[in-house]
């Protein structure tokens, strides 16, 4: 890849990406009053998450035993209200332990 | 709120988002140092797109040498849920958000950030965002640069659980929030039920996993908000 190719690729990803986040909150300046719509954008960002998250984690390791690991892990500490981070390694920590063991 | 006094309760807010996105972009540099992309590269990356699942599908389309446009129409899709969140901060936006403003803290929006200042109890000044965005910045591009600069000596057994972390992160935004509120728990199963039947029935299988996020996350949230309407207070 030559330079001019790899800048061209990087910067058509971010402005595709910056023109996504840019212009909603730049051209809706008016409160929204309809119930359905402000309740839609009140749950958007759980039903993202939530569907970007599951099944993916499963194969997001080297095998479906050790992510089911991690993922517990994930759940448990989740459902405590620990913080994102101690979550996010102790999941990999499960999967990382798990991976080894069944070996 | 005044600035100064925003602009430091935000970048205490963005710590732990932060350290989350250190150990998240470390996975994203060795994957773009195993697709031979130079680190440079993927830290620019990193500084321009501030997002995980869109660069990390960007990569393996540079790697393959994919038309601009397809690299183009991938990024709509997997970021097209900040288009959601961006219209959603902008009905917590407070007078003090004018238009530079608007163009400047919009790059900053990803999907913690975004959990971050959409919880909050009152509307948002600009510099809230800037101080939530400086650690998670620093944090996301400086991991990358770790990650690919360090590939090459740390052994496979360590670098094929790394994938997890990121979804890890997720799911410790997601259900403090949902076990609080029985609407968001039922939406939210919605959203997993519907993503899994995607992902494993055949009659599905034609449907790109971008593709997937998107209608699932739709379905579900319009389901929610026929269902179970959320009252002004709560927002």
């Amino acid at each position: 890849m030559t330079l001019q190719t790899t800048l061209l690729y990087i910067f058509t990803m971010a402005g595709v990406t910056y023109l996504i986040r840019m212009l909603p909150i730049t051209l809706c300046k008016q409160k929204l009053t309809n119930t359905f719509v402000r309740s839609f954008l009140y749950y958007i960002p759980y039903t993202v998450l939530g569907a970007m998250t599951f099944p993916a984690i499963l194969y997001s390791t080297g095998s479906i035993y050790s992510a089911a690991a991690g993922l517990a892990a994930a759940i448990v500490l989740a459902m405590r209200e620990k913080g994102l981070l101690t979550v996010a390694l102790s999941s990999y920590a499960a999967a990382f332990i798990t991976d080894i063991l069944i070996r | 709120m005044n600035a100064n006094h925003s602009f430091i309760k935000g970048l205490r807010d963005g710590i732990p988002i932060g350290l989350g996105y250190f150990s998240v972009s470390i996975t994203f540099g060795m994957m773009a140092a195993s697709f031979g992309i130079p680190t440079w590269a993927a830290v620019l990356i990193s500084f321009t797109n501030l997002t995980s699942a869109g660069q990390f599908a960007g990569i393996s389309l540079m790697a393959s040498c994919a038309p601009f446009i397809e690299i183009a129409l991938t990024q709509l899709v997997i970021n097209i849920r900040y288009a959601l969140m961006s219209l959603s901060l902008s009905q917590k936006a407070d007078s003090t958000f004018t238009l530079p403003h608007r163009l400047l803290a919009s790059h900053f929006i990803t999907d913690e950030i975004f959990a971050v200042a959409a919880g909050q109890n009152s509307s948002i000044n600009p510099f809230y965002i800037y101080g939530l965005a400086v650690i998670p910045v620093l944090g996301w591009t400086s991991g990358t640069f770790v990650g690919a600069a360090a590939s090459a000596f740390l052994p496979e057994i360590i670098q094929r659980s790394l994938g997890i972390v990121i979804y890890g992160m997720f799911i410790a935004v997601i259900i403090p929030p949902a076990k609080k509120n029985h609407s968001i728990w039922l939406v939210l199963s919605a959203a997993v039920l519907l993503s899994c039947a995607f992902k494993w029935l055949p009659l599905f299988a034609f449907i790109s996993e971008g593709f997937s996020i998107m209608i699932c996350s739709i379905a579900a949230a319009a389901l929610g908000a026929a269902l179970f309407p959320v009252k002004e207070a709560e927002q």
